[in-house]
């Protein structure tokens, strides 16, 4: 399974990392050469077998619905890159025409 | 005394052979000494430490004078390090990342919590592949950590500055955490205890997440006696880890000397293919002949999908790390890189932040979970995943515990496998299924290759048969006496 130069930049579009020309072409390598080991997994037949998310029995596991203590503002905020007023600052996401 | 243990430490500090202070500044000073050639250390936290130590010599002497030194916390002034990828709040956490680089956590792991209330005392943080991305150190963003019984070779991952610390005499014991070998295969290469434990066994609270269904803590130890009592100071449920299972924790390190007559030894010929260190498969052999005359049943077994657990695992492991590692962003908390758009930000500060591993396992991830593949690739590692735990579940119906080596080769030389992504995915192998299975696996030296470099011997048992693959692993150990032997530096 070799993947396109189109198809390494889309996957690095959808994981919102910005790679080099070097990484892509390094990246399209290497990626092809394990989809490529990973083959060997089409030919087992598993239309019968259930998936396995995880080995645990679990399901919804909740905890009483009550107000508990958490973090300070300050403290949720203290590795903030740009705090401002309280809050975390973005870039602007929407713009005016 | 560099190379002491938890149990015999514990016995000097409260008989007042020894102080806290006195043995952590020992310890700090055999930091000094060899970290510079060894670099298992990220992080030092070297006054911490010793103002713990010196609480711990006053809470000594108190007991002593009244009598109650039995009652003392059970690792009272123990100087540990711990796996830089688990939390420890106000001392910077890095994960091994550029990203993470000045991160001070604003909360404690479970992990630390239940150390610290035991009394321990913290070292330091250790090197580690970048998000426990590896099976080298190599990529650690920062610097490679070294074997301590030869500097020219790894000392496996992404555990390795754990393990390298308590083979190098830096510290009694330490933290690690295991996605797919990352205790067990450092802990072989090193010539030290590490266990994997149950998955559910140990809290993930504040263990930063690689790959959640597979990531579990565990310790490395200079035997397993130590490995047991951590064991017994991390284990049990945590309403903050909804994966962590409310089963009653044994006293492990108190179950350690029974009879292992009759106990049935599996033995998976797939675990011993072609292209084995014949080094390797000679100690792991021998080392299962001595528990055969100690009086266990040793047979063979099959694991007949053992083949596909490597494909199985990357596609999983790279597929729950690429949702996990979206958190890093660029607005929190961590690197931000300067952009015009909010696109940018993130695009620059994860391109700027994230080592070529990491990168690749985010893209393989994305591939792997991205529509017109999911199904092709995740869900049918899933599916595959479900035939693994049937194979074992099939196994451990006949035996109690499995024996193999914990990897097919020694320490191989840093440099050697970093070309070749595959390369060094191949070197779990013998690792990986126990995490998918979520089983107990523990690794314990068993001998050394002609070029000196430690063989690891690893146990696999049920779901929370801990007791019964410690108590395996500890008759092994002092019938062969391996764990005595250390490197020189």
């Amino acid at each position: 399974m070799a993947l396109s130069l189109a198809e390494v930049e889309h996957i690095a579009e959808l994981a919102r990392l910005r790679l080099t020309e070097a990484e892509k072409a390094q990246f399209q390598e290497q990626l092809s050469a394990i989809l490529e080991h990973a083959a060997v997994l089409q030919s087992i037949d598993v239309s019968a077998i259930p998936p396995t998310a995880t080995v645990l029995p679990l399901h919804n596991v909740m905890r009483a619905d009550e107000v508990r203590p958490g973090l300070s503002q300050a403290a949720v905020l203290s590795n903030a890159p740009d705090p401002y007023d309280g809050f975390f600052r973005v870039k602007t996401i929407l713009e005016h025409e | 005394m560099l190379h002491i243990t938890i149990h015999a430490a514990r016995r000097m500090l409260r008989a007042g052979d020894i102080g806290a202070r006195e043995l952590t500044a020992a310890i700090l000073e055999r930091i000094d000494a060899v970290d510079g050639q060894v670099r298992a250390y990220l992080t030092l936290t070297p006054e911490l430490a010793l103002a713990a130590a010196d609480r711990a010599d006053a809470a000594l002497v108190a007991a002593r004078a009244a009598g109650t030194t039995d009652d003392l916390p059970p690792l009272l002034g123990i100087p540990l390090a711990i796996k830089d990828t688990i939390t420890t709040e106000g001392i910077r956490t890095t994960c091994g990342s550029r990203i993470l680089e000045n991160y001070i956590p604003p909360y404690q792991s479970t992990a630390m919590a239940r150390l610290q209330q035991a009394g321990a005392l913290i070292l330091g943080k250790t090197n580690t592949d970048e998000f426990a991305m590896g099976s080298s150190t190599e990529s650690s963003a920062y610097f490679a950590t070294r074997n301590p019984w030869n500097l020219a070779h790894v000392p496996g991952g992404s555990s390795g500055g754990s393990a390298a610390a308590v083979a190098a005499g830096e510290c009694l014991a330490a933290l690690g955490s295991d996605t797919g070998g990352s205790v067990r295969q450092p802990a072989g290469f090193c010539g030290v205890v590490g266990l994997k434990p149950t998955y559910g066994r140990v809290s993930r609270y504040g263990l930063v997440a690689y790959a959640s269904s597979l990531d579990q803590i565990g310790p490395l130890a200079r035997d397993v006696t130590d490995a047991a009592e951590l064991l017994g100071v991390l284990a049990g449920h945590d309403p903050l880890d909804s994966t962590s299972v409310p089963a009653a924790v044994p006293a492990y390190a108190q179950m350690l000397d029974r009879p292992v007559r009759g106990l049935r030894v599996g033995v998976p010929r797939e675990y011993f293919a072609p292209g084995m260190q014949p080094e390797v498969e000679a100690a792991v052999r021998a080392a299962i002949q001595v528990l055969a005359d100690l009086g266990a049943e040793v047979r063979e077994i099959g694991l007949p999908h053992t083949d596909l657990a490597l494909p199985v695992y990357y596609l999983i492991a790279a597929a729950e790390a690429s949702a996990n590692l979206a958190r890093f962003d660029g607005i929190r908390y961590g690197l931000s890189a300067a952009a015009e758009s909010l696109w940018e930000t993130y695009r620059e500060t994860r391109g700027q932040g994230f080592g070529p591993e990491v990168k690749r396992r985010i893209m393989l991830g994305a591939y792997a979970l991205s529509a017109g593949y999911y199904d092709a690739y995740y869900l049918k590692a899933q599916q595959v995943r479900t035939l693994i735990r049937a194979d074992f579940d099939a196994a451990l119906a006949e035996v109690d515990v499995i024996a193999c080596p914990t990897g097919p080769t020694t320490a191989f030389r840093i440099g050697e496998k970093m070309a070749d992504p595959l390369s060094m995915y191949l070197t779990d192998i013998l690792t990986l299924s126990a995490n998918l299975a979520g089983l107990p696996a523990i690794s314990l030296p068993c001998g050394f290759d002609g070029a000196g470099l430690p063989i690891g011997l690893q146990l696999m048992a049920g779901a929370f048969q801990e007791p019964l693959l410690l108590a395996a692993a500890f008759a092994y150990e002092q019938a062969a006496g391996w764990h005595t032997r250390h490197p020189t530096l």
